[in-house]
């Protein structure tokens, strides 16, 4: 890449240090109208916290409701509207961009040694795309909502008479912005290595996000297909899922599935390479099995493919089905094995410090291995007829989407905290916030898993009375578990706005993303680095300031 | 050791033939499970104290796994999913093969009820009759949405689709009376879609099917063969009654005035009801049948738009015997205001 003027003369030392890319312009203008890949992941990264809340309200609504088996609170129809919009809001608005849109765009470029991203247009345009669908949903939930589960089964979605084809719409929005996100990866990645960077040297966050791109692109566009189907089937009696019309219903379960199996790897996999990066920087040591966790991530994104006809073994797929979707889906446990063995094998002999990141990796650990051997339990075809479509599947569920997939975005969020503000949080609050959300989501979701085995379908808004002790332990925890998000709320706004001034690498890690000043100039680097080994090489001590890898 | 593991699982009892064989699976899989997270957890905790971290400026050798460690890390994870997969799937497929001796009970499930009915005639709404320790097989269809025939304590669930049949089968161990859950979402009633299975001592059920099959033969006697005999069938009030049960009225309509999701019937007839939109409207007749067969023309204020519509799906005459019925929930309250239009007496009770 050739450096711009003001680079080279920079590099002379005829200008004084770049401002970084906080104060490279402040007015709102500046913001909204920016190429900044650093400043596009900020302003994701606040949305996607935003949607978190509201998607946690609706949660603890639930769960209020839930206290009592018969009715209370808020009335049936209100109660599956909530449900509703908070899958909606918790897949679509929240896990879905988190960790690609918000740290992806601000860490990608940094880690591979790029100016920004390939598209940088493209980039702004797909944050706005996400808040174009996310405007369409609300105004959706505002004129009433839909009461049909975010999985919109046909042909109850097709034939409700409540609001569904704004949220329809507003899935279809802002899965543009996935694509795009998406692409604009992959090219940066194949196009903008920093010199030196060979493939083997990528970081494996770069890798886990790769993997979730190419998920995006492939799958994202049938999802979009989908709903656009179920919307003409509403408005225009189109009879492709609706049986009074000819369709086929299962065939919808189908066509959704295929996008939305994968969507739960888009969901897990960065929060995966978040786990790879902290794990070595807190460990300080390097990655144990670097080819092995890099190659599974995009083992995970292919097996991933072919495997949704475990959502449907008893929605009336044939037996032969079942058994085809049931073994591949075990390779996807195996895949994450071997990840969570690296992980831990990269402790081993290592210099571990116990800081808040490493109470989510220890987190994240314990949720992947529980949270994904009850997935394979539930792949185990005979097993699923007891727990299909009862607690136990929504406890599984939460143990990897808001487990694990939450735990690597608080890891993140706390790792790159100093480097996305130049500002340090207070660690004790930190720590204490850990204990409770680890804490208050085992005390949340263990009570759901044996509300599974006892046979609590899900979904339902009143219940028989001999569930109600275990939904009652449950909404315990779910409070527990909204105290700590509070908490984090408060603390990391404090630390933005008065938060003392940390050092350019503070946790002396030698992931490629320190590289940078921290925050990083707009520009990212003076000089293009010239990468010579691999990432979180630790057998020299680092001193504290920006890396040199050279 | 079964009963403790049960107990401790939560597990509901184990009704069917086959509720102890998957148990056994759940409890060989659930311990694998614990055994492998305490073990990753351990190690964690071991490495975490052995490994802390003593200075600042410590380094670290380099290491990298050898093969067959890795290996290991897939051949382990590999082998005891298989494990679990082959043991399930043989389980799966005894429970996808209805036996070829069992007897046939069909299901047709709508919003927000279950209806059974037995090749011999008799049928049953919301209550499925079966002889215990006989194979019983059912044969499953939707009139709307997909729903979802579950019974936790025999560990079958099968969902039941629209335009389709699906299938199921089971063997209850024992006489006793379980629950029926639906386990598909289905809409605002979907939580209260329940029913039970009665299984009878083999003889009982005997006895209750020739008692149905005569009751049966006798009314199909007594039904009318010329214009001057009377319908066996009671007069519309007390056939709109069993319409509105057998229709699933009356899981959204109360009889009593208590609210629920739908508006109460009781003194529905020419009530003056407020409208979403602020206007009010006289429930009469025409209302009455409006709302049934395109219920969400006029929404009554502080209710959902949820009822489906009966549009083909009741006739002329049972409607007729519907709005009959809901004429005659009347309770005693002395009723002001205008005159009710042309004088038309509405039945008063039975």
């Amino acid at each position: 890449m050739r450096l711009s003027e003001a680079d080279s003369a920079r590099l002379a030392g005829a200008l004084p240090q770049a401002p970084t890319y906080l104060q490279d312009g402040t007015t709102v203008l500046s913001w909204l109208n920016t190429r900044d890949h650093k400043r596009v992941g900020v302003m994701f990264l606040a949305s996607v916290i935003f949607f978190f809340f509201i998607g946690g309200i609706f949660a603890l609504a639930l769960r209020m409701k839930l206290l009592q088996p018969g009715p209370y609170l808020i009335d049936a129809v209100s109660y599956n509207r909530l449900f509703t919009l908070h899958g909606v809001v918790m897949i679509f608005l929240f896990l879905i961009p988190s960790i690609p849109s918000a740290f992806g765009n601000f860490v990608l470029p940094l880690m591979i040694g790029a100016r920004d991203v390939a598209f940088p247009r493209l980039n702004l345009a797909s944050f706005y795309l996400y808040l174009a669908g996310a405007a369409i949903t609300i105004w959706g939930m505002l004129q009433g909502g839909a009461d049909t589960g975010w999985t919109f089964y046909t042909p109850y979605s097709s034939t409700t008479p409540t609001q569904v084809l704004p949220i329809l719409l507003g899935v279809f929005v802002v899965g543009f912005s996935s694509i795009l996100t998406g692409l604009n990866f992959i090219v940066t990645v194949h196009t903008l290595r920093a010199p030196g960077m060979t493939w083997m040297r990528i970081p494996l966050f770069v890798w886990g996000i790769y993997a979730t791109s190419i998920i995006q692109i492939l799958a994202t566009p049938v999802l979009g297909i989908t709903v656009l189907i179920v919307a003409v089937e509403r408005f225009a009696g189109f009879g492709m899922f609706d049986p009074a019309r000819g369709g086929d219903p299962v065939l919808f379960q189908h066509m959704f599935w295929f996008y939305s199996h994968p969507a739960v790897y888009i969901m897990i996999l960065p929060a995966m390479g978040v786990i790879s990066e902290t794990v070595s920087a807190f460990s300080r040591k390097n990655t144990f099995g670097y080819k092995a966790i890099a190659m599974s991530s995009l083992g995970i994104a292919f097996v991933g493919f072919f495997t949704w006809g475990h959502h449907m073994f008893v929605a009336g797929q044939s037996t032969f089905n079942a058994g085809a979707f049931g073994i591949l889906s075990m390779f996807v446990g195996v895949f994450t094995a071997i990840k969570v063995f690296n992980w831990v094998g990269t402790m081993y002999r290592g210099a571990i410090a116990f800081k808040t990141p490493f109470a989510y990796i220890c987190g994240f650990l314990y949720f992947i291995v529980f949270g994904g051997m009850t997935g394979v339990a539930l792949a185990t075809t005979s097993l699923d007829i007891h727990w299909h479509d009862t607690y136990f599947v929504v406890a599984h569920f939460h143990f990897i989407m808001v487990g694990a997939s939450v735990m690597g975005f608080l890891a993140a969020l706390h790792y790159w905290f100093p480097k996305m503000f130049g500002k340090t949080y207070p660690e004790g609050w930190g720590l204490v916030a850990a204990s409770l959300i680890i804490l208050g989501f085992n005390a949340t979701f263990i009570p759901q898993f044996l509300l599974g085995n006892y046979g609590m379908p899900r979904r339902y808004y009143q219940y028989p009375e001999h569930f109600q002790a275990l939904h009652v332990a449950s909404t315990a925890g779910g409070t527990l578990l909204g105290f700590g998000f509070l908490i984090i709320l408060i603390y990391l706004t404090i630390a933005l706005i008065w938060g003392q001034r940390s050092e350019s690498n503070p946790w002396g890690s030698k992931g490629f993303e320190w590289l940078s000043a921290s925050p990083p100039p707009t520009h990212n680097f003076d000089e293009l680095p010239t990468i010579t080994q691999m990432p979180h090489d630790y057998r020299t001590h680092e001193p504290p300031g920006v890396l040199h890898v050279a | 050791m079964n009963e403790l593991l049960r107990r401790l699982l939560f597990l509901p009892d184990q009704a069917s033939t086959f509720a102890r064989d998957i148990d056994q699976l759940h409890y060989f899989v659930i311990v694998t499970t614990f055994v492998m997270s305490t073990a990753v957890g351990l190690t964690t905790l071991f490495f975490f104290v052995r490994y802390r971290r003593r200075s600042e400026t410590q380094t670290t050798p380099h290491i990298e796994p050898t093969w067959w460690m890795e290996l290991g890390f897939i051949g382990t994870p590999l082998f005891f999913f298989m494990l679990w997969f082959f043991l399930g799937f043989r389980e799966f497929v005894r429970q996808q093969t209805p036996p070829s001796d069992a007897i046939d009970v069909y299901v047709m499930a709508k919003k927000w009820m279950w209806k059974f009915a037995y090749p011999d005639g008799p049928n049953a709404i919301n209550v499925l009759r079966v002889p215990a320790g006989r194979n019983v097989r059912l044969l499953m269809t939707s009139r709307d949405v997909i729903h979802s025939f579950y019974v936790p304590e025999f560990r079958i669930k099968q969902d039941v689709l629209p335009g389709r049949y699906t299938q199921t089968w089971f063997n209850a161990v024992q006489p006793g009376r379980y629950q029926i859950l639906c386990a598909e979402y289905c809409g605002a009633g979907h939580s209260i879609m329940r029913g039970e299975v009665i299984a009878l001592k083999p003889q009982e059920f005997e006895d209750w099917l020739s008692q149905q099959r005569r009751g049966l033969v006798a009314r199909q006697d007594s039904s009318p063969t010329g214009l001057d005999f009377a319908p066996a069938l009671g007069n519309l009030v007390d056939q709109g009654r069993r319409i509105a049960a057998e229709q699933g009225c009356l899981k959204c309509h109360t009889t009593d005035g208590t609210r629920h999701i739908g508006p109460t019937w009781l003194d529905l007839y020419h009530r003056r009801e407020k409208l979403q939109d602020g206007s009010i409207i006289d429930a009469d007749e025409a209302y009455l049948t409006e709302s049934m067969m395109e219920p969400t023309a006029k929404i009554v204020a502080g209710f959902q738009p949820v009822m489906p519509s009966f549009q083909g799906k009741i006739a002329g005459p049972e409607v007729a015997a519907l709005v009959e019925y809901i004429k005659s929930l009347q309770s005693d309250v002395v009723r002001t205001g205008p005159s009710e239009g042309p004088a038309y007496a509405p039945i008063r009770g039975r």
